[in-house]
């Protein structure tokens, strides 16, 4: 699908997101204003009060975005997913640029200016507000420009946690690996950041050049302030409407899980009057567990396996009954509720490219791990970390590689080893791409993984209250084959196709 | 308080006053009569801008006192002092973000005068510096040259009409041209508008041009004060230095003719 095909077919969505990015950008930059321009001022006036305040500032500059999106997640008042938990993070950015040239332009403005003004009989107020300010004004407002073009850049993050903006097609496009979809989303941002950054410039010439109007500068400024205010207010009357009775379900970001979200959230659609509200694509097991937790999202899929080790730190087991009461046990007592399986296994791949599996005879992993010391190896981040990861699959298979295996976000794995850069992955059993590219999955012949029984895990009060959502749901176990999962994998992955639409064909053939 | 029964508008005594620990004043005493125009001089360093900022109160004595009209600066609220002693300064310090008419209109805002008042009083004061209203309200201070800055300058100190006004080293960036003229403008709106001047110089030849009093600040004390003519004749050897080049100058322009 071309660029423009897409943004075509998605123009409703695109400008939702489009109000969504700006919302964000413009919100948290107007409250960082609000706060950073004062803490400025205490900086250069007062720089045993401020100092501190500079310091922590630049502390929070050096946590990756990604990593603040975590902590903050589980707080109370500014936690939880959505706008407000990144406008909270995007705020923290945008202060440290603000409250430097603040500062910076507050020094800047010669001394004998405040002699004079001094010297005239100004306090120290009127002398802030009539000299010292509008001096540092262009100062300002380069700092203003900064924090708004870093903002639109980490915007993107924000859709890990369900904020919307142009970062969710960007994410989507990751996790189908369809470098279009990714323009589609990273294009505009950049657009949005060079006209942010193009717009602030001009202000910023108009304020330092005292000889023009001044006029002309401070209504451009006020025109743009009252754009993002009526845009803020606007959004978030609308995101703030009727918070009742609707059903929220979340997925993690691959397409398995966006599939299946979609497939949640449109049978419950079809099957009671409640509205449906999509938190996909968030980042990661550890997000969608938090916020299964907190009530931010009502239900999404997980895995057996991944429950028992990564959620519950449970050692690994591989008798798939077992495993599963115990995490509904587990489940149940944090007022979660863990329904029947769908019906399908995800168990980790280990993949290496068709050809080289032919050439060597290579069926299992007992096989190729005396080929390991010459391969390179690709792994997601969990996968590296996790004890049912790397670590333990090292030590069942005694597993060397040429060099530390290395590690990569799971939207790039298949295209790192089709293209070869690396030898051997760890994959999803029921991606679409397997098939798509030829690879070869290894036979775990040591029964190493544990069973990984996709399920639905969704939070009692709101089954409880809703019965007709729990039944809902109940249609669904069992229905979900292997081959159904890699053919809707694969339609989303190879064939391009919408993972919304794939999921409803797939509900009108079951049906 | 003054030995003449005149007016005192400003009067040190016995002040001292030190940076750190190097005392620039120690001991200085004047009275200065209202109305009256001194020109302080003294080398860069002898304190000449600590006494100007001494009457207003941006520094305060560490021994001795200050008085203007008669109150102790340290009594005096700092604000109300300084709207009522306009300040002249050789770097200007206009606002380069405001407009003529609005840097001159500050005190007057400062004090809550009408915009109306504040108008007409700003259109009188670019008449009395010599600049026309039409050209110059409205300009920055970037599109002016030296001297009209420093006119504009002397509008803003008088905007107010303060009883005292304080000049430090006022025209000392201008050029010799440009600086005579000046002076000449200078003394006519003296004789208009009467005030209290306190004009510090290192330049013995303006002091001598502008002050209907000169006073020679040596060793953070004052050496002497008087009326020009008495001054010149002074035989005290902290202030024959300071004539010298004067002297010379008259001596070559006799010596050519």
């Amino acid at each position: 699908m071309s660029l423009w095909q897409f943004w075509r077919t998605h123009a409703t969505e695109f400008l939702t997101l489009l109000g969504q990015h700006v919302m964000l950008v413009g919100a948290s930059t107007l409250v960082a204003i609000v706060a950073g321009v004062p803490i400025g001022v205490l900086a250069a006036k007062r720089p045993r009060v401020g100092a501190p305040i500079v310091w922590l500032a630049n502390v929070v500059q050096t946590i990756p975005s990604l990593a603040m999106f975590g902590f903050l997640l589980p707080l109370p008042l500014v936690g939880g997913l959505g706008a407000r938990v990144a406008i909270f993070v995007l705020i923290l950015y945008a202060l440290l640029p603000i409250v430097r040239t603040t500062t910076a332009g507050l020094r800047s403005v010669d001394r004998v200016l405040v002699e004079a003004g001094t010297a005239m009989g100004m306090t120290p107020r009127q002398l802030m507000r009539d000299v010292e300010l509008p001096l540092a004004l262009p100062s300002i407002v380069a700092g203003i420009r900064v924090a708004a073009v870093i903002g639109v850049g980490t915007a993107t993050i924000a859709a890990a946690v369900g904020a919307g903006g142009f970062g969710e097609y960007i994410f989507r496009g990751l996790s189908m690996v369809d470098s279009t979809v990714i323009l589609a989303g990273a294009i505009p941002s950049a657009l949005l950041a060079l006209t942010i950054d193009g717009a602030l410039t001009l202000v910023e010439r108009g304020l330092k050049d005292f000889s023009a109007p001044r006029r002309r500068g401070l209504q451009a400024v006020a025109v743009l302030t009252l754009i993002v205010v009526a845009g803020t207010a606007a959004v978030l009357a609308f995101a703030g409407r009727g918070r009742t009775s609707v059903i929220r379900i979340g997925s993690k970001n691959f397409t398995e899980q966006i599939v299946l979200g979609e497939i949640v959230a449109q049978t419950i659609e079809a099957r009671t009057p409640l509205r449906v509200e999509r938190r996909l694509n968030l980042g990661g097991t550890f997000i969608c567990d938090r916020a299964v937790r907190s009530g931010d999202i009502d239900a999404y899929v997980e895995y057996s396996g991944t429950a028992q080790t990564a959620i519950f730190h449970q050692p690994v087991e591989t008798d798939a009954r077992r495993v599963f009461a115990a995490i509904k046990e587990r489940y149940a007592a944090a007022g979660l509720s863990l329904l029947d399986p769908l019906g399908f296994e995800n168990t980790f791949a280990m993949l290496i490219r068709g050809d080289v599996a032919n050439r060597l005879g290579l069926r299992t992993l007992s096989q190729a791990a005396a080929f390991a010391p010459s391969w390179r190896a690709g792994f997601g981040y969990e996968f590296l970390q996790r004890e049912d990861g790397y670590p333990g699959l090292a030590r069942t298979y005694g597993l060397h590689f040429a060099r530390p295996p290395t590690a990569m976000d799971l939207s790039l794995i298949y295209r790192a080893l089709a293209d070869g850069q690396v030898d051997l992955v760890a994959g999803d059993a029921t991606s679409g791409l397997i098939d798509a590219y030829g690879f070869t999955m290894l036979v775990d012949d040591r029964h190493y993984f544990p069973p990984y029984d996709a399920a639905v895990v969704a939070r009692s009060p709101t089954l409880l209250a809703h019965p007709e959502v729990k039944d809902a749901l109940a249609g669904l176990s069992g229905r979900i084959t292997v081959a159904d999962m890699r053919r809707m994998n694969r339609a989303v992955d190879a064939d391009h196709r919408d993972p919304a639409e794939v999921a409803r064909t797939f509900l009108a053939a079951k049906r | 308080m003054s030995e003449s029964g005149r007016a005192s508008a400003i009067e040190f005594r016995d002040v001292h006053f030190s940076r750190g620990n190097l005392p620039i004043l120690r001991g200085f005493s004047i009275d200065i009569a209202a109305g009256e125009t001194l020109a302080l001089v003294g080398r860069s360093g002898a304190g000449k801008s600590t006494i100007l900022k001494l009457i207003n109160r941006l520094l305060l004595p560490d021994s001795g006192d200050v008085f203007v009209e008669s109150r102790r600066t340290s009594t005096w609220d700092p604000f109300q002092l300084r709207r009522r002693a306009g300040y002249v300064m050789q770097e200007v310090g206009l606002f380069p973000h405001l407009t003529v008419a609005q840097n001159i209109a500050i005190v007057p805002r400062l004090l809550g005068w009408e915009d109306r008042k504040t108008a007409e009083r700003v259109d009188e004061l670019l008449e009395l510096v010599g600049l026309e209203r039409e050209g110059f309200s409205s300009r920055r201070p970037d599109q002016l040259s030296g001297g009209q800055r420093q006119r504009v300058g002397v509008a803003r100190a008088l905007a107010a009409d303060p009883p005292i006004l304080l000049m430090d080293e006022p025209f000392g960036a201008l050029d010799p041209v440009t600086r005579a003229e000046i002076h000449h403008e200078f003394r006519r709106i003296q004789q208009r508008v009467r005030k209290t001047v306190v004009l510090v110089t290192h330049d013995m030849a303006e002091a001598f041009a502008l002050g209907t009093h000169v006073g020679v600040l040596s060793d953070g004390v004052l050496a002497v004060v008087g009326e020009p003519a008495a001054v010149a004749q002074s035989t005290d050897a902290r202030v024959r230095p300071l004539l010298a080049p004067l002297i010379e100058a008259t001596a070559v322009l006799g010596n050519s003719r």
